[in-house]
């Protein structure tokens, strides 16, 4: 499956990388899953994504949990926790 | 359901104005306006720059502008949020809400609020004396949501 990933604040500019296209051989995987595969890239990638600070996650627009499924085509992003309004 | 994230600053009397005259049977519009502090954890902040996720920032308020609408009898709401850079004592936010009585129109105003504080994809980063930081999520932000569970 093919999917866009976004990043978003403090984990564009650690990560220096704000969009990718990722190719991977499963047909869907977890949030959580996706997550572990990019923190396997370096320190920064595992400290932004498997640290200590919250993350969330969204898939096509919708915040989702760890256990939510990606498919081929979706849009996921990884940004910290909130801060508007 | 008016959602509008922009850069430019807005009248908060002209958009209050239009909301109630949209709805001649508006009894009561209730608003609430965000500013940039000048103080953050006692140190002088001289601006701050909001980033937010397009398209999904504007689904995610639709979403709890509806969420709102499906539990208070209100007529009507409106979200301005301000993105960019912006000077201390600029507006940030502008929520309103129209309903025929004050009850209503107090709530969901507040249920908004407590909503876009904790799910819509903004984010602040404050520029100081000592550098430029990332805001941190409130866990008061988030009991603020919890209440209306």
């Amino acid at each position: 499956m093919k999917i866009k990933i976004l990043y978003f604040a403090r984990i564009k500019e650690a990560l220096k990388f704000s969009s990718e296209y990722l190719e991977l051989p499963e047909e869907s995987l977890t949030l959580l899953s996706l997550k572990a595969y990019l923190a396997k890239r370096n320190d920064t990638w595992q400290q932004m994504l498997m640290g200590k600070l919250k993350v969330r996650g969204a898939i096509n627009h919708a915040l989702v949990d760890d256990a939510a499924l990606i498919h081929d085509g979706d849009e996921v992003a990884f940004f910290p926790p909130v801060t508007g309004g | 359901m008016p959602v509008r994230v922009q850069t430019q600053d807005f009248d908060v009397g002209s958009e209050i104005s239009c909301l109630h005259k949209s709805c001649q049977i508006t009894g009561a519009v209730v608003s609430f306006v965000g500013y940039v502090r000048d103080l953050s954890d006692n140190v002088a902040i001289s601006q701050l720059t909001l980033e937010h996720y397009p398209e999904m920032t504007e689904k995610a308020l639709e979403n709890i502008i509806q969420q709102a609408k499906s539990r208070w009898p209100i007529f009507d709401a409106l979200v301005i949020h301000r993105v960019g850079t912006l000077k201390v004592c600029e507006q940030i936010v502008l929520v309103a809400v129209s309903a025929a009585h004050r009850g209503d129109a107090f709530k969901a105003c507040e249920f908004i609020m407590d909503y876009l504080k904790t799910e819509a994809p903004f984010w602040k980063k404050e520029t100081s004396s000592k550098g430029e930081f990332w805001v941190e999520a409130k866990d008061s932000d988030e009991l603020a949501r919890e209440k209306w569970q």
